[in-house]
C-alpha cells in the first residue's frame, strides 16, 4: 500500500469508518461513522491498530479532522478535532 | 480501554510482567523507572510558559510557532524529542473568537516536555469523556466562563501529535518583561482549562 500524505487536502470532507474493531484502535468511539473536515496533514506513522498487535507496517498518513459537535453527539455548538489515520477515512463526494 | 490509571489489578499485572522480563534477562531491574525518569527529565510547565511569553512579545515567533511548532521550539533551546522519537507539536492560539482546549480521550497523551507531568484530572475518566461533549460546562467548572459568541474547539490527541494552547495575552501587561509574562502562564492555561 502506498502512502501519500496529500491524499486529503485541508477542507476536504471525509467520513470515518463505523466498524467497531475487535482490537486496539485510535478512532475514538464517539467519532465513528461521522463526517468531518480535514484541517491539515499531521505526518505519517505506522498504524497504531497494527502496532498493538505486534505488526510493524509502513508509515500511513495522519490527518487532523474537525467535526461539528452536533454531528458527533446530536448537540453542542463546539467542534472536536481528532487526529486520524487515513485508514479510518473515506472521501465524501460533494452533493451538487 | 485504559480507563482510570490507578488500578491495583493493573499495577499487579504490570509488576508481574516486569518480573518475567527481568527473570529472562530482557530488562534490567529498575530500567523502566529509569526510562520514565529520562522521559520526564526537564519537562516543566515553565517551558511551555516561556514559549507563550516569547510568542506574546514576538509576533514573528508566534507565526513560526503556529506554522511549525517543532522548529520554532528550537529557537528557545526546547524540543519534543525526549521520547523514543520526536513527537509532532501542534500549537493552537486562543482569540476573542475561538478558545481551544486539549484532551486525550483514549488515554492521557500530553506534551510532557512543555507542560511537565500531567495533572490527575487530565487523566480522569470524567474529564476525558465530558470535555468533548460539553466543553463549555467543563470549563465553567474550572471557573472559565466564556462569552456565548466564543467558539470552543476541542483537540483530541488520539494519534502521534501533541497539542499546546497559546493563551491570549492578558490586558494591562504591556509593561511586563518576557520573564514576568512567563510567570503569568499556568499549566491549565496551556491545556485550555484556564484563560492564562
Amino acid at each position: 500500500m502506498t502512502t501519500r500524505t496529500d491524499r486529503f487536502a485541508p477542507g476536504d470532507r471525509v467520513r470515518t469508518r463505523s466498524a467497531d474493531p475487535a482490537g486496539h484502535t485510535r478512532l475514538p468511539g464517539y467519532a465513528r461513522g461521522a463526517v468531518g473536515v480535514v484541517v491539515e496533514p499531521a505526518g505519517a506513522h505506522p498504524l497504531a491498530d497494527d502496532r498493538a498487535r505486534g505488526v510493524v507496517g509502513p508509515a500511513r498518513a495522519v490527518y487532523h479532522v474537525r467535526f461539528a459537535a452536533t454531528d458527533l453527539f446530536g448537540a453542542g455548538d463546539h467542534t472536536v478535532t481528532v487526529e486520524l489515520w487515513e485508514d479510518y477515512l473515506s472521501p465524501v463526494e460533494e452533493q451538487p | 480501554m485504559s480507563g482510570d490509571h490507578v488500578s491495583s489489578v493493573i499495577s499487579a499485572r504490570v509488576r508481574r510482567v516486569e518480573d518475567l522480563l527481568e527473570g529472562r534477562g530482557l530488562l534490567d531491574a529498575g530500567e523502566i523507572d529509569r526510562r520514565i525518569d529520562e522521559f520526564a527529565a526537564g519537562g516543566s510547565p515553565a517551558n511551555g510558559a516561556r514559549v507563550v511569553a516569547r510568542a506574546w512579545v514576538d509576533p514573528g515567533f508566534a507565526s513560526r510557532l503556529l506554522a511549525d511548532a517543532n522548529t520554532a521550539l528550537g529557537e528557545l533551546g526546547l524540543s519534543m524529542s525526549g521520547g523514543l522519537q520526536e513527537q509532532r507539536l501542534k500549537v493552537v492560539a486562543n482569540s476573542a473568537a475561538e478558545h481551544h482546549v486539549v484532551v486525550c480521550t483514549l488515554c492521557s497523551c500530553y506534551p510532557i516536555a512543555l507542560l511537565g507531568p500531567s495533572p490527575s484530572w487530565y487523566k480522569s475518566e470524567a474529564y476525558r469523556s465530558r470535555v468533548v461533549r460539553d466543553p463549555r460546562g467543563v470549563l465553567r467548572e474550572f471557573g472559565v466562563e466564556l462569552p456565548a459568541e466564543t467558539q470552543i474547539s476541542v483537540w483530541d490527541a488520539s494519534a502521534e501529535s501533541r497539542y499546546m494552547v497559546l493563551p491570549r495575552r492578558p490586558e494591562g501587561t504591556g509593561a511586563l518583561s518576557e520573564a514576568e509574562l512567563a510567570g503569568l502562564v499556568t499549566r491549565k492555561g496551556l491545556i485550555g482549562t484556564a484563560l492564562v
